[in-house]
């Protein structure tokens, strides 16, 4: 299972523009490599990552391989209220993992 | 005042922008795949050169993680924001890096990431607009390590 880490400003202000990172363990393998005996390794990559806030989307990446292993995604979104931030990620060969935080505006 | 670089930059955003790359032969002249994911993004739209900076290391010792940032000026209000940030590249072995998807949401267009990058190139960011306008902006880094095509590392 990969693990997935985000990091959310836990107490906000109404309004103010928060930073959200988040990072995920894979491999993103290009799919351009080869074995020493030639043969191509094949490609597993994450494709898709979608941010909600309280189930409105507010952020979206499409991933290609040039995206290093471990993919790292830090963004902003304006805090409106206290709710959940879920995020998702996709991928080859069935990827998914779906991780959340807590957010208390004030 | 104009200089060298940001004549070639200008140049560059508006031969990808119209697709006419072949009729302006000067140095930084990108490869057909860049153009193409260029056309594919912009739909022939013309992409002009400004409101966005790419921050990405000139000189990079490892490809395979570079750290790239992407601003763009936009007061990101329901009428006026950025829809979407592209990067592409211009010798990797597939054009694109990644596309974002942006909203009035976003308080302010910005994203960081890490990238491979194959070889000495030029990395192209292009913004779009939600008044459908399509502004870029290029960095020109030197590769000392490659990522992707490395050989014997496995």
């Amino acid at each position: 299972m990969a693990r997935a880490v985000v990091n959310v400003p836990a107490k906000v202000k109404r309004g103010e523009i928060i930073e959200v990172k988040t990072l995920i363990q894979h491999v993103m393998e290009t799919g351009f490599r080869r074995t020493q005996l030639g043969e191509v390794i094949p490609r597993d990559i994450i494709r898709q990552f979608v941010c909600t806030y309280n189930g409105a989307e507010i952020f979206r990446a499409e991933l290609h391989p040039a995206v290093s292993a471990n993919p790292l995604l830090a963004f902003s979104t304006v805090a409106t209220e206290s709710g959940t931030i879920a995020f998702t990620w996709t991928g080859d060969k069935g990827f998914s993992v779906t991780e959340s935080a807590k957010i208390t505006v004030v | 005042m104009t200089s060298r670089r940001d004549f070639l930059i200008a140049a560059s955003g508006a031969a990808g922008g119209i697709g006419l790359a072949p009729a302006s032969r000067h140095a930084q002249a990108t490869p057909a795949a860049m153009q193409e994911a260029i056309r594919k993004v912009t739909g022939g739209a013309p992409v002009r050169n400004g409101r966005v900076k790419l921050d990405v290391p000139p000189l990079i010792d490892n490809g395979n993680a570079v750290p790239l940032s992407v601003a763009v000026e936009s007061p990101m209000t329901p009428s006026d924001f950025v829809k979407a940030i592209h990067v592409v590249t211009e010798r990797n072995p597939l054009p694109n890096v990644l596309s974002v998807y942006l909203g009035p949401r976003s308080g302010r267009a910005r994203f960081a990431t890490r990238v491979r990058l194959a070889d000495t190139q030029t990395v192209l960011a292009i913004a779009q607009f939600s008044d459908g306008s399509f502004w870029s902006d290029s960095v020109h880094v030197v590769v000392t390590l490659s990522a992707c095509l490395e050989e014997g590392l496995i």
